[in-house]
């Protein structure tokens, strides 16, 4: 759907850059990102997608997004059903709890 | 935790070797609680009525072992699992309904192993989205649509705040799988907000 809308540049001069020695492809770079934000990375493994990093303005951008996509996620964390537009929590729910606690303490 | 903040509300409510609980006690625990506890189960379960068994279903197991919690702490953490762990076990007995697939909103690579991005890309910052008021609705709603086995990895991982481990554990996973639809989910997350980002400029 997204792809046949827009054309893309091609990148030559990148893709014989990152066949070097130490250098790793935007592919590799992309299997290696959980992993980096999870900091289980070896050092080596590190320096290598921090050089990709530096070199690479696409997945620089590419990762920025990323991120900001997870810290987008991480707000629903604290957010309580009663914020969360659908009204406050059922009193039927409440009560449901409470009598099942009296069977509970029987 | 997530829920450090509220720490301090059941203060008082609960005490380590306080096995019986008045009927206020137990009345303000579950008021106090359930809010926090539909909610995580409302973004499991994308449903409101299973999202209720689930907090019901918790409350059960919460009764029976409460007597064995000393640090509050503790025990908020311990009821965040066995709520996110009933909704679970609820959604795996329901049936999915028409999934989109996120294949078009995975990253794109020329032959040589180049990223290409859209001419017309437009990068997001959390400044930007944190700039738009709507902007929590729609990733709440753009989360929504992930296919179950992707969006449950990004809830449990991202949202709940468990561990690739944890995450693993509870959902019968490899975690080399776990980090792989994370991984996925994730992007098909940025590419939906990146999309609306666009839209709101045009």
């Amino acid at each position: 759907m997204i792809k046949s809308q827009s054309r893309k540049r091609t990148r030559p001069i990148a893709a014989i850059m990152f066949r070097l020695p130490f250098m790793i492809d935007c592919v590799q770079f992309e299997a290696f990102i959980v992993d980096y934000l999870e900091g289980t990375l070896s050092k080596r493994q590190r320096m290598t997608f921090d050089l990709h990093l530096k070199l690479c303005r696409e997945c620089r951008e590419y990762l920025q997004s990323y991120k900001a996509a997870m810290e987008a996620a991480k707000i629903q964390a604290d957010m309580p059903f009663s914020k969360m537009g659908m009204g406050e929590v059922p009193e039927d729910l409440i009560n449901a709890v409470l009598s099942a606690r009296k069977e509970f303490e029987k | 935790m997530v829920f450090e903040d509220d720490d301090r509300k059941i203060e008082g409510s609960l005490d380590a070797a306080e096995v019986t609980l008045t009927s206020d006690e137990v009345s303000r625990l579950v008021r106090e609680h359930s809010d926090w506890m539909l909610g995580a189960a409302v973004r499991i379960l994308k449903d409101r009525a299973h999202a209720e068994d689930a907090v019901q279903a918790a409350f059960t197991k919460i009764w029976s072992k409460l007597h064995t919690f000393e640090g509050r702490s503790a025990l908020q953490t311990w009821m965040h699992r066995v709520v996110v762990n009933e909704a679970l076990m609820i959604l795996r007995g329901i049936k999915r309904r028409n999934e989109r697939s996120i294949d078009d909103l995975q990253p794109v690579f020329d032959d040589s192993g180049c990223r290409v991005e859209l001419e017309d890309n437009t990068t997001i910052t959390p400044e930007v989205l944190l700039s738009r008021r709507q902007t929590n609705d729609h990733v709440r709603d753009a989360i929504m649509t992930l296919p179950n086995k992707y969006r449950i990895v990004l809830c449990l991982r991202d949202i709940e705040g468990f561990s690739t481990a944890e995450t693993s554990e509870a959902l019968e996973l490899s975690e080399a799988n776990v980090k792989v639809r994370l991984h996925r989910a994730r992007a098909a997350l940025k590419t939906l907000l990146e999309l609306h980002v666009k839209e709101q400029m045009l």
